[in-house]
């Protein structure tokens, strides 16, 4: 049993060698920081530039506003505690949504408990807000509206262009979390009015523990990690050189190859929905059918609980994750799969397969094979399905 | 994350089913909390042995595993025997489980008490140390968990 098929790509992702090797010499060779002065370090500082440039020529944006930072998480929190604290003369009210990702929910609640109010706005059972309560949302002191760009657990893509022209129109700032979208579908920040953008490396073939954030110029947003002058002053530490090479590298295959990843994905992912759907009863597609990212699948099975399904599929070499409680490490299940309406007992089957360009129709044909087996298995185990065939019996 | 003995429950679970006209039934936890457990046993009159015990489980894998155990427990003894059977008993059995899934045991042998209570009550008779089951299993600790 040594199969192992993996489709947690939305957790992480696997470096690629390209990547890998255009890393390496920043580890043992050019080892050098490239804030000093002496010309050893130069080779380091041209590496950190060019992937500056490289990464804002992708998205349409100039090359002072990309700031290298150590992952998603961080970007989302300096971008939602800066321009709190930047703007808490204007107001102190931020919006953003129910099915954002917890960097996102828990620095919100971070910072109303620092006395800032948050409107966390509701979805449609698709995911999708809703742009008419997002304009009703905003208030003379409305400071900050942060909107993910496509969600992690069910793939549904937000319409970011028409959250950022509200925005725009009420003079108000607008992060986006595109930690999921970015290297996976276009993104231009100025077609799409964002003034704010988190991303993180690991999600696209790149390495963990490096990130950027998009900032526009003309936002002003002070520091979030305080300490040296790199970043324009504006995000203190150390260069992690080898991790902004094999960022920018790994963005630009991912951009490069990204019409025909897209093409691909959806076409694996659509056969893997299609054949989930069509041959195991008492399922629920979660997300938006159409509105989606090319990688995800998000299903519900009735009468069986997340974990214990993850666990078989691992038996099997199937890789994957669930919104279940027992995943989350609370009672709760998912909070995005509560906020489209599910019910707790239905939300505490599902399960989050998420492809990557390697992934073949081979490997989700053999997931649903043993996905099948692993239903039925499960159900058959169940007190909840028993009470229901007994109750369809009479 | 789980022991070996636990992932053997799991994978391979001794007496699932159901057993018809069973002596006793209990079902305890809930679905919104994300585990349910119905214990099934056919407990002889004469003697109070329980004979045969079945289980269906909707839950994480520790549930799985720590009601397989539970009805290996209690195979085989009488019904006072079985009111022993603690949770921490099953634990033990089951070499251990992590800490946030302790509440799996505690569902697994209130699931056994709520079995023995049902035959109680079908039979009109009293096990001493025996109370009537809770509803929820998971009531309270909730409110535990916040902070």
């Amino acid at each position: 049993m040594n199969k192992l098929i993996y489709l947690d790509n939305a957790a992480t992702t696997a470096v690629k060698p390209e990547v890998f090797e255009k890393m390496k010499p920043y580890f043992m060779e050019n080892y050098s920081n490239p804030s000093s002065v002496y010309s050893f370090a130069q080779d380091a500082k041209a590496a950190v530039d060019e992937a500056r440039d490289t990464i804002a020529n992708l998205i349409g944006a100039k090359s002072n506003e990309i700031y290298f930072t150590g992952g998603g998480s961080e970007s989302d929190n300096w971008a939602l505690i800066s321009t709190a604290f930047a703007k808490k003369d204007k107001g102190n009210h931020i919006i953003t949504s129910k099915i954002e990702h917890h960097a996102i929910l828990h620095t919100c609640e971070y910072l109303e408990k620092n006395g800032f109010e948050v409107t966390y706005l509701d979805v449609d059972e698709n995911g999708l807000i809703s742009l008419e309560e997002l304009e009703k949302a905003i208030r003379p002191t409305t400071i900050l509206i942060s909107i993910m760009f496509a969600n992690n657990e069910i793939g549904t893509i937000e319409p970011i262009k028409e959250i950022g022209e509200i925005a725009k129109k009420h003079d108000v700032l607008f992060h986006t979390d595109a930690v999921q979208a970015f290297a996976h579908i276009p993104i231009n920040v100025k077609d799409m009015n964002i003034d704010m953008m988190s991303v993180s490396g690991h999600k696209f073939h790149g390495p963990k523990g490096i990130g950027f954030m998009y900032l526009r110029n003309g936002v002003k947003l002070g520091a979030f990690v305080h300490g040296g002058s790199q970043e324009r002053s504006r995000r203190a530490g150390t260069h992690n050189v080898p991790g902004i090479v094999g960022m920018a590298e790994a963005a630009v295959i991912a951009h490069k190859n990204m019409d025909e990843n897209i093409k691909k994905e959806s076409e694996v992912r659509d056969h893997l929905i299609n054949r989930i759907l069509d041959e195991i009863p008492y399922v629920r597609l979660n997300g938006d059918r159409v509105k989606r990212l090319p990688n995800n699948v998000n299903c519900c099975f009735r009468f069986v609980e997340g974990e214990s399904l993850l666990i078989m599929l691992d038996q099997k070499g199937v890789c994957a994750s669930s919104g279940s409680a027992c995943t989350s490490g609370s009672l709760d299940p998912s909070h995005v799969l509560l906020a489209i309406g599910l019910p707790h007992e239905i939300a505490h089957g599902s399960l989050r397969l998420t492809l990557s360009e390697d992934t073949t129709m081979e490997d989700v044909d053999y997931v649903v094979d043993e996905l099948k087996k692993i239903i039925e298995r499960l159900r058959s185990m169940s007190p909840l399905y028993e009470d229901f065939v007994k109750e369809n019996q009479q | 994350m789980y022991s070996e003995k636990v992932m053997d429950h799991f994978s391979n679970p001794r007496n699932v089913g159901e057993i018809e006209n069973a002596s006793g039934v209990g079902t305890v936890g809930n679905a919104k909390c994300g585990d349910i457990m119905r214990i099934y046993l056919d407990i002889d009159e004469e003697t109070k042995i329980i004979k045969d015990c079945k289980f269906k489980t909707f839950g994480c894998g520790a549930a799985v595993a720590t009601s397989s155990m539970a009805t290996e427990l209690v195979k085989g003894k009488t019904i006072y025997e079985a009111l022993q059977v603690t949770n921490k008993a099953v634990m033990e059995a089951l070499d251990g489980l992590p800490p946030v899934k302790v509440h799996c045991s505690l569902l697994a042998e209130e699931s056994i008490h709520a079995a023995l209570w049902d035959y109680a009550q079908k039979n009109n008779i009293e096990i001493p140390g025996l109370s009537e089951p809770k509803n929820d299993i998971h009531e309270g600790e909730e409110d535990e968990d916040e902070e």
